[in-house]
């Protein structure tokens, strides 16, 4: 059990050892580590300073703003806070619901958004990691690297995510800060020839989806002991499913399971989210930890994104993925699998499936003709709730009678998984840095940890995501012992010098 | 047809200055509207897909807010480097080059890095009258540049 470590018994004395970023425009994450006398570790605290300014910058905007600025908060999944502002804000205009054109294009738009972030997550940023080992040489753990190595792998990532981008593209008007989905509905359709384009390569990027499941498999059972302890904990966890329990990325309603599996309530609105989370400050901390209301602070904390997805819903409604799911709850042997490494085998499911989902859609006619907009009784507020690439994000607005914004709140996945990812850091400073001198090896595997999360701290901070970290070892005297670097460029400084 | 000529900015509208590359892609697409060749692309940030971006071009003009070049901007000649930058979510141009060699898309177009300075990247202020200046400047250097570039195509 790792959630003794959050607070050493008696920090005097212990040394300190704090992972820290170099500078960033706003916001950053950090963990600090206790030492005693021995090395062995005694407290662990993985901090993310949450900037609250992106709300006030969306109050007193007029709503109809709110759905193209809001992707301005990130560079990474833009449009999960497209849609997810959208959505909130159709309860504004009475859009309940959506016309079923403008539903499958926001679907269309958003499952392209998951797949080309799920492709980078794991091509780009943790398949270096994965297939070369934690602590391997740091020059070669890059996509470059994979791509001397193992080209076909790289070069089926790049595209990958390039069709993801293309998808957003046909869908939101624009490559990059789209307009394609507005409070009531979407301002335009597919155009015919956009839809071609997509449908000539869709059949090859469903065989590389799969050939991307099969490689996350293998990793697997590759080295089973790894995959199955490094960061594991057990949790509850909450996600959206389809009213039926099917995997349900863009609309649905909330469940939550407890960490042996068996559901703590299903079928909740959107709507009602506060009644459900609360979000408790912890001193050490900027970053709130959301936490189920039944449940209460100690024992409420949850996991979000592809690794609760999966487990959480009954079933994957496209036939491909639903095979991938049952040999993944297999593994688990009837018991939930909480090991933080699962979550890019979890990933590669949802990336299948949304290439799935994407293909299903682009045969629809419905994409391509109908109507655009709905509208009724207008509402004073909305929330939107939606699954993005890493997780439950909540976006909940208010807005006068002069349309301006009066008040926003926004909860993002990284907010979500906050107790999540300290466990995860825990339990690998435990397991790999507990009586030993600090490396860079062993740095990067409390990345590894982190960045099985994905918790892209540009939407939990509004800074861009980025992971430049300070490693610094201060003895019981507070002198300084020992300090890794690693810039805001990604290079590797070792030396106590300046 | 692939456009010979590639003009890509990228930066956050939102964040000051750091909408110059933005701001200078909509502002030179206008000015070159009637001219063939010319592709203008922005984004938020580099990805490793815009390594596909460069395919077919015959030259590429990178285009990004500086708080490190001198004022009011900098052209430098870019190469392929390995830069730790391609293991973040935002890669350095650099990086992005070195991606394009190693996924053997070929020998990569003749690149230039402008660099327009920036003073401010404050959420939500809007760019300083400096680095509209700034953006002033580059853009006649871009168009001389373009130019040039077009009369000695293929």
């Amino acid at each position: 059990m790792t959630a003794s470590l959050e607070t050493a018994a008696q920090p005097q004395g212990l040394r300190r050892v704090a992972i820290d970023p170099v500078s960033r425009v706003e916001g950053h994450g950090k963990v600090t580590i206790l030492l005693d006398a021995q090395n062995h570790v005694q407290q662990v605290r993985l901090h993310i300073v949450e900037f609250r300014g992106f709300e006030k910058f969306i109050e007193g905007r007029p709503y109809w703003e709110v759905p193209v600025m809001v992707q301005r908060l990130c560079g990474i999944c833009p449009v999960s806070h497209h849609l997810a502002a959208s959505k909130a804000l159709d309860h504004v205009v009475g859009a309940l619901p959506v016309t079923p054109t403008a539903d499958k294009i926001r679907r269309l738009m958003h499952y392209g958004q998951v797949m080309q972030s799920h492709a980078l997550h794991f091509f780009h940023l943790s398949s270096p990691d994965l297939l070369f080992g934690f602590d391997s040489e740091v020059n070669r753990r890059n996509i470059v690297g994979v791509a001397q190595a193992q080209p076909e792998t790289a070069r089926k990532g790049v595209l990958l995510r390039k069709f993801g981008q293309e998808v957003i593209r046909a869908t939101a008007g624009k490559r990059v800060h789209g307009t394609g989905s507005v409070p009531g509905g979407v301002n335009k359709p597919v155009s015919a020839e956009d839809r071609a384009l997509l449908q000539r390569d869709v059949a090859q990027m469903l065989a590389w989806a799969q050939d991307a499941v099969d490689l996350a498999k293998q990793l697997h059972a590759q080295n089973r002991v790894l995959y199955d302890r490094f960061g594991s904990f057990r949790s509850n966890m909450l996600s959206l499913v389809r009213a039926d329990g099917a995997l349900e990325l863009y609309d649905g309603v909330i469940r939550a399971r407890d960490a042996a599996g068996a559901i703590l309530f299903d079928g909740a609105s959107d709507q009602g989210y506060l009644d459900l989370i609360e979000e408790e400050v912890k001193p050490w901390s900027y970053m709130k930890f959301p936490f189920l209301k039944s449940l209460g602070r100690e024992h409420g904390w949850y996991r979000v994104g592809p690794l609760a997805r999966v487990q959480n819903c009954d079933f994957i409604a496209t036939p491909r993925a639903e095979i991938e799911r049952r040999e993944f709850i297999e593994w688990g042997k009837g018991e939930p699998i909480h090991a933080s490494l699962a979550y890019h085998w979890a990933r590669m499911i949802e990336l299948l499936h949304c290439v799935e989902v994407i293909q299903g859609l682009l045969a629809d006619a419905d994409i391509g003709a109908g109507g655009l907009m709905a509208g009724g009784a207008r509402q004073r507020g909305g929330v939107g709730v939606i699954e993005a690439p890493r997780g439950t994000l909540i976006h909940h607005y208010e807005v006068g009678d002069d349309d301006l914004v009066t008040m926003c709140n926004l909860i993002v996945s990284t907010t979500h998984n906050n107790q999540a990812m300290n466990e995860a850091v825990r339990s690998v400073a435990r397991e790999y840095l507990d009586g030993h001198e600090l490396t860079e090896g062993l740095l990067n595997h409390i990345e590894v940890a982190i960045r099985a999360y994905d918790p892209c701290l540009s939407c939990a901070t509004h800074a861009l995501g980025q992971m430049p970290l300070d490693v610094t070892l201060v003895g019981a005297d507070g002198a300084l012992i020992d300090r890794i670097v690693k810039s805001s460029a990604g290079e590797f400084l070792r030396g106590v010098g300046p | 047809m692939t456009a010979p000529l590639l003009v890509f900015g990228w930066g956050n509208a939102s964040r000051g200055d750091d909408a110059l590359g933005p701001l200078f892609v909509e502002r030179l697409r206008a000015s070159l509207a009637d001219t063939h060749g010319v592709e203008c692309l922005d984004d938020y940030q580099l990805q490793i897909e815009h390594a596909l971006d460069l395919v077919g071009r015959q030259r590429v003009l990178f285009v990004d807010a500086s708080i490190d070049c001198r004022a009011p901007f900098e052209a430098t000649t870019l190469r392929a480097a390995h830069d730790a930058s391609i293991t973040t979510h935002a890669l350095s141009p650099r990086a992005l080059l070195q991606v394009y060699r190693e996924l053997q898309l070929g020998a990569a177009p003749p690149c230039t890095l402008l660099a327009i300075r920036g003073e401010g990247f404050e959420l939500g202020a809007a760019p300083s009258a400096a680095a509209l200046a700034h953006l002033e400047a580059a853009i006649e250097w871009a168009q001389l540049w373009a130019g040039a570039a077009l009369a000695t195509l293929d």
